[in-house]
């Protein structure tokens, strides 16, 4: 990190110590699997500072935001609107989640068999560690799985009063569609309260582009990655896709572009990150927070390459863009919740558009093998793999059923299991 | 031309040598908490021209230069079904992974599972049992090849599991009727991925568990079928990490 940014940690009551050990690792992690990586694009220098700075001057742009008058909003899920949070004006941000952080203290409040993503965001909290949900003024909880119903309770304890929670329906049919309407609305009032700024039409629109923009410019990457061999390896994408819940929107949006007109120039050339026909994974399943970087390093290290992520830090945070046809805030409102309910994620019952999406992003990518990646206690996504598996059956593409969490003792039997995926694939790893 | 194999598994390396496709030599050496001296020593004598590394800990031998390695599922295919060429289903059962492998008729690998970080179902987890009854590890499925009373060991974590085993020690249940129980844990554990994959006949038993007599015969009678099992079955991963290395 370029300065020395104590006072502020100190001032957002971070503990310094612990915090130095998270950024040391940090540091050291990303050294080791992300600037060892060969042929890596020029673009993904300016991913990189990001991560040097990802506590340090992001912080800072985030504080100074608050002071003029921004309020910063933390989110745990793809389901809640970022527009709305732009269009008053907010900070959007996408909380930490993703390490092995305060596990211990997380378990004082919560059962050892919750996910890893919960106890994650629990023990950030607790251990001191996360500056962004210190800076935030609303926490947005949401109703996906009953582990996160359930600990944002204790969550909201713990925030003083700062979370708030939309409840995400179960089904799809009209009644959910009317009562998420109504959450998107009432969500919309809230923002309008907390930030003291009216939601129009006009500053919607100019939200809902920015977002828009932003999602095309991740689509963009994401066929990009359609290439045999890819010019970006899966690390990388992934690391854009997460970088994408943190950064201002207008500046990742531009450099997004930057590096993918970077990449559609090594395309011309065949330049790619492996050689032409390594085996290609797509990645579905359970979402890969910052710095959860664990399966593309395994499997990147193994020498096949990962194309695609059907996850929410991928494909379902921006394959659907928002109409942005509309005259009035209530047409704008029912753009934004039927946009949203294009998502599929497992917490949905019957959940067969996932299957669909899975096929469509498969055969896009040209993937060679499907990995279904599950956090650990994830119940929703450990059931939905058996689904998934037979898709790719019909499909006739390998598959390989994951559930792992954040914790690295388990690297020796996921290296095998993978390599042996890879094997099997007959287009094997070192051999 | 000599070639070898060399599986380093968790608990054991072993050592297969080939001269023209017979075996020369087998050896089988404690990992213990230095396997890259152990393999040092194993390779030594007779030194192959060419060898290829399996098991957990096949990249230990990057120091040696540009040894290939390949995953234990794709040695342990390739030994059995040298042995065996009928066997279309392998039941693996070593130190700390339990694989369950599905080969097609030509002997790839089509499909597998395997246990998750957790050693319940597996090696170890023999062992610490059969040290919480006291049996020399070599004859705990002797002790007990019948179901003589009707305990159920319900924990399938190794660690809870051993509290339960103590409070029936505890109880004075009888350490053979303990001992039975624990077998057939670990069976239901074994059976629960197998059924995850497609099974068809031959079905061979292979890594050290395979030598545990009420073991073999809890899962030849679970699954209603004949196990078959080398008479060294310590020995297919790394033999078939040999034969990969004349490839």
């Amino acid at each position: 990190m370029s300065k020395d940014y104590k006072q502020m940690w100190s001032d957002l009551e971070i503990n310094l110590d612990a915090h130095d050990g998270l950024l040391g690792v940090l540091s050291d992690a990303y050294t080791n699997i992300y600037l060892s990586q060969k042929n890596r694009p020029e673009g993904m220098k300016y991913f990189d500072f990001v991560i040097s700075e990802v506590h340090g001057l992001r912080i800072e742009e985030i504080v100074e935001a608050k002071k003029q008058g921004r309020k910063v909003i933390g989110t745990f899920c793809v389901y809640v609107p970022e527009e709305l949070i732009l269009a008053v004006e907010g900070v959007c941000i996408g909380l930490c989640a993703g390490a092995d952080v305060g596990t211990d203290e997380a378990e004082k409040y919560i059962p050892r068999n919750t996910c890893a993503l919960i106890k994650a965001f629990m023990g950030f909290k607790l251990a001191g560690l996360c500056p962004y949900v210190q800076t935030a003024d609303l926490i947005v909880g949401e109703t996906t799985c009953d582990g996160k119903k359930k600990a944002y309770e204790l969550f909201d304890e713990m925030m003083n009063g700062k979370v708030y929670v939309m409840e995400i329906p179960n089904k799809k049919g009209q009644d959910d569609k009317a009562l998420w309407l109504n959450e998107v609305q009432r969500f919309s009032a809230k923002l309008e309260k907390i930030s003291g700024k009216k939601i129009t039409p006009e500053k919607l629109k100019e939200a809902s582009k920015v977002v828009n923009e932003k999602r095309k410019a991740l689509q963009r990457l994401a066929s990009l990655r359609s290439a045999d061999p890819s010019p970006i390896s899966g690390l990388d994408a992934l690391l854009v896709n997460q970088v994408a819940f943190y950064d201002d929107p207008l500046r990742f949006t531009a450099k997004v572009n930057e590096l993918c007109d970077e990449l559609t120039e090594r395309l011309k050339t065949g330049k790619g990150v492996s050689a032409k026909g390594s085996p290609r994974i797509l990645i579905s399943g359970s979402p890969m927070a910052i710095p959860n970087w664990k399966i593309h390093a395994i499997v990147e290290g193994s020498g096949a390459t990962i194309v695609g992520e059907e996850s929410c830090v991928g494909e379902r945070n921006f394959a659907s863009l928002m109409d942005e046809n509309f005259s009035s805030l209530n047409e704008g409102l029912q753009n934004i919740a039927d946009r949203y309910l294009t998502i599929n994620c497992a917490c949905f019952t019957p959940n067969d558009e996932r299957l669909t999406d899975i096929e469509t992003i498969a055969k896009r990518v040209k993937a060679d093998g499907i990995l279904h990646y599950a956090i650990q206690f994830c119940t929703p996504y450990m059931i939905e793999a058996t689904k998934v598996r037979k898709v790719a059956e019909k499909r006739k593409i390998p598959f390989l059923r994951i559930e792992t969490d954040y914790s690295m003792e388990d690297m020796g039997q996921l290296k095998t299991r993978i390599e042996a995926f890879l094997e099997m694939m007959g287009k094997g790893a070192r051999v | 031309m000599r070639i070898g194999g060399i599986d380093i598994g968790s608990r054991y390396i072993k050592y297969v040598l080939l001269e023209d496709n017979s075996i020369l030599d087998f050896k089988k050496r404690e990992t213990g908490h230095n396997p890259l001296s152990v393999c040092k020593e194993l390779l030594t004598v007779n030194r192959p021209e060419k060898i290829v590394a399996t098991g957990y800990g096949r990249y230990l031998l990057e120091v040696f230069g540009d040894i290939r390695t390949i995953t234990e599922i794709k040695a342990v295919a390739k030994g059995v079904k040298a042995v065996f060429p009928h066997c279309r289903t392998i039941i693996d059962i070593g130190g700390q992974d339990t694989k369950v492998i599905s080969l097609s008729g030509q002997g790839s690998v089509v499909n597998f599972e395997m246990n998750d970080r957790c050693a319940a179902g597996t090696g170890r987890f023999i062992e610490i049992m059969s040290r919480a009854l006291g049996y020399d590890l070599d004859h705990f499925g002797a002790s007990c090849s019948i179901r003589n009373g009707n305990v159920k060991i319900n924990s399938m974590c190794t660690v809870f599991a051993e509290s339960e085993v103590i409070s029936l020690i505890a109880k004075g249940e009888k350490r053979e009727v303990i001992a039975y129980s624990i077998h057939d844990s670990i069976a239901s554990k074994v059976i629960s991925m197998v059924k995850r994959i497609d099974i068809q006949d031959d079905i061979v038993f292979a890594g050290g568990c395979a030598r545990n007599p009420c073991l073999r015969k809890i899962l030849e009678d679970r699954l209603n079928r004949t196990l078959y099992v080398h008479e060294n079955p310590y020995m297919h991963a790394a033999y078939g990490a040999a034969l990969y290395a004349e490839i």
